[in-house]
């Protein structure tokens, strides 16, 4: 996993609450068997209308939003489905950190896993936020993880919250596996205790 | 110190309590599906590893596949390829599995229970957010993302901060006509789609007792459009009976040491929950979502709203933009809209209870003309047990199609979609844009009112088809 430190990086608005799954990746999309490829289907239905054809007035469609590394939206950004296919479509596009005022639990789960950072602030900033967003090229805003700041066009430093273990683990680019694989003493001494104490409970198997 | 169900559940599996307060959980159960998978089982063997408990997983083929002439075989390649990628990966791996040519195939969340998979007490997991129905036996069960299903695969277990408890008590008796979906499409209108987020809803009171395992798992299924990570109900007989019996459930003197366990898991008396919502049964009518989220919902005697009237700025261009894609006016009563699509089944309300619920209304009437009407079963063994019943027959001399088990037009990933503009009364979880194909528009209700649409033309009051 791609380690997140420090990002400088055009921000861009997309001023819309409850962005479902589906908006960020429709299911028609969900048929491949890897995880590259889905930034061009990010945000389909809102990116291209029927014909396939660029939807002017969407903003990841104008400059210099196309390359934008940030999100800003307003609330429950990503419920929906589990489908992890959503952070990478975003990944894939190009999007490391999504600033928002609350995020969907699975949704905010995933990206930690992908590499993006979900940022939580409330709405009054977010407002700020994107009005800056909107000022595009010359505004871009820098995220510094390690201090756990978003820094505005204007030098405003902005302070936000982040589980300690996660921030580890995204500073560092770990792999949730590895990590628990270290606990793996743990894990057979619980699964022996349980064998005897809920013996009653059968394996699975499927009978022809 | 007291504690509730969730909590009962959660320190049962609790490996190791990290410094920070993540916990390793440990999983008992991991369902596996085409979808979510493939990308995990790559990863898996990129790192040289191994799945650490085959007998705690199993994998079935449910959203791609299609609901007719299965003999045929997948027509779509991308389908195809994401099933056959899955037969691929078990063989290697050694995962049981349910190929699709068997009886006992079907939607992963119908399944997991009706082969006694799924059980009280346990941790289940899948790479599916309505995992959540499984929480309906009294067990903790929640939708992962494919990092977390190879993380399962590999260690048989999670990092997890536990979530916070929330009651949602439902109390008194249904009125005639209402059902488990409309109780949880209310409780979602009530709540919204964020009420639950960060918590665990433990659903109580009489109402909810008083529900048959089909009904609760309706209920619990939808925890996840309530924003919850989980939804739960205390095992009780209902549960028991509903468990026994199922070919993978423990059996004879192995079952009632299970019993003895189960019956220490409902939440004690004193137990404090975070949040608490309350529900008078009494208040709540057959239920439709107007809108394209599961909380734009209102009973079927009202009206679309009218965004004129909401304040915040945001809320009323969200209403806005729902009414445009919905082609729906302030005001208009929605026992008066035409659909074009009805759609029974889906892991929400594709259990034979529902099918017996749809036949109901169907028996000696006809789909109304113009109007396509699908019922698929949640797997294999309801579409038998169903057509044991006869229902099959009673479906399909009204005019509706009688399918192969599957996800089907719950989403749009299968030959079972929506064309564009098409209107549908669906028994469904999701009415999001596009869900069930591009441009569709979905109105969640119940099986009988589903049947009710079906037969009217029109989304209708099933109560009054009834008198
Ligand atoms: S029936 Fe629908 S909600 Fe349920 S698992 Fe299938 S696609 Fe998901």
């Amino acid at each position: 996993m791609k380690p997140f430190t420090k990002l400088t990086a055009v921000a861009a608005p997309l001023p819309m609450a409850n962005v479902d799954t589906d908006k960020i990746i429709p299911a028609r999309f969900l048929k491949t068997i890897e995880r590259s490829g889905l930034g061009v289907h990010l945000f389909d239905t809102l990116r291209y209308d029927a014909n396939g054809s660029e939807r002017p007035g969407f903003v990841l469609n104008q400059e210099p939003y196309r390359n934008a590394q940030i999100l800003i939206a307003h609330e429950n950004f990503g419920c929906g489905s589990s489908r992890e296919h959503a952070p990478w479509a975003l990944l894939d596009f190009g999007i490391r950190c999504v600033i928002a005022p609350d995020f969907a639990d699975i949704f905010h789960n995933n990206c930690f896993k992908n590499g993006i950072l979900p940022v939580r602030l409330p709405r009054a900033i977010i407002d700020q936020l994107m009005e800056d967003a909107k000022l595009g090229a010359n505004s871009r805003v820098t995220i510094d993880l390690e201090a756990q700041e978003v820094v505005r066009p204007n030098g405003e430093r902005i302070h936000f919250e982040i589980d300690p273990f996660r921030k580890k683990l995204l500073l560092e680019g770990l792999d949730d596996i590895d990590q628990t694989l270290q606990h793996a003493a743990a894990i057979d001494a619980y699964e022996a205790k349980t064998k005897r104490e809920r013996s009653f409970i059968p394996g699975i198997e499927v009978c022809p | 110190m007291a504690k509730t169900l969730f909590d009962k559940v959660w320190d049962a599996h609790v490996v190791e309590r990290l410094p920070d307060g993540t916990c390793v959980l440990y999983i008992d159960r991991h369902l596996v599906h085409e979808v979510t998978s493939p990308q995990a089982f790559e990863g898996l063997r990129a790192a040289g590893r191994r799945v650490r408990r085959p007998d705690a997983t199993i994998a079935v083929v449910d959203h791609n596949v299609p609901t007719t002439d299965r003999q045929a075989g997948i027509k779509e390649a991308d389908s195809r390829l994401q099933v056959e990628t899955l037969e691929r990966n078990v063989a290697a791996f050694g995962v049981p599995y349910i190929p699709l040519l068997d009886d006992r195939q079907g939607i992963v969340h119908i399944i997991g229970p009706e082969e006694g998979i799924s059980l009280p007490g346990m941790t289940i997991v899948c790479g599916d957010s309505h995992t959540s129905t499984h929480g309906a036996l009294g067990s903790l069960a929640f939708g992962i993302g494919t990092s977390e299903v190879e993380h399962v695969l590999a260690t048989q277990t999670l990092l997890q901060r536990p979530a916070k408890n929330m009651n949602v008590a439902v109390e008194g008796s249904l009125p005639f006509g209402v059902t488990a979906k409309d109780i949880v499409l209310a409780i979602i209108g009530h709540i919204g789609t964020a009420g639950g987020t960060g918590h665990v809803i433990e659903y109580t009171g009489s109402a909810i007792r008083g529900l048959d395992m089909a009904g609760r798992m309706t209920v619990c299924n939808m925890s996840i459009e309530a924003g919850a990570r989980a939804g739960m109900i205390a095992p009780d007989e209902t549960t028991f009976e509903y468990v026994r019996g199922r070919p993978m459930a423990p059996k004879g003197e192995a079952l009632e040491r299970a019993i003895a366990w189960w019956r220490t898991l409902p939440s004690d008396p004193a137990a404090a929950y975070d949040k608490l919502v309350q529900i008078d049964a009494a208040t709540i009518a057959p239920m439709v979502t107007w809108g394209t989220s599961p909380e734009a919902v209102a009973p079927i005697t009202g009206a679309v709203p009218d965004p004129r009237e909401v304040a915040d700025e945001a809320k009323r261009a969200q209403m806005e933009r729902m009414l445009e894609y919905m082609a729906l006016r302030p005001g208009q009563k929605l026992a008066e809209l035409a659909v074009d699509v009805v759609f029974i089944g889906s892991c929400t309300n594709g259990r034979i209870e529902d099918i017996r619920a749809a036949a109901a209304v169907a028996r000696g009437r006809k789909v109304a003309p113009g109007v396509r009407a699908l019922v698929v079963p949640g797997s294999g063994l309801v579409k038998r047990q169903a057509e044991a019943e006869g229902l099959d027959r009673v479906l399909t001399e009204a005019g509706f199609e009688w399918r192969e088990a599957g996800c089907s037009m719950c989403l749009g990933m299968n030959p079972d979609k929506l064309t564009p503009g098409q209107r549908c009364a669906s028994t469904s979880n999701r009415n999001f844009e596009g869900r069930q194909g591009p441009g569709g528009r979905t109105h969640l209700l119940s099986p009988a009112m589903a049947a009710a649409a079906a037969v009217t033309g029109r989304l209708a009051d099933v109560r009054e088809l009834a008198r």
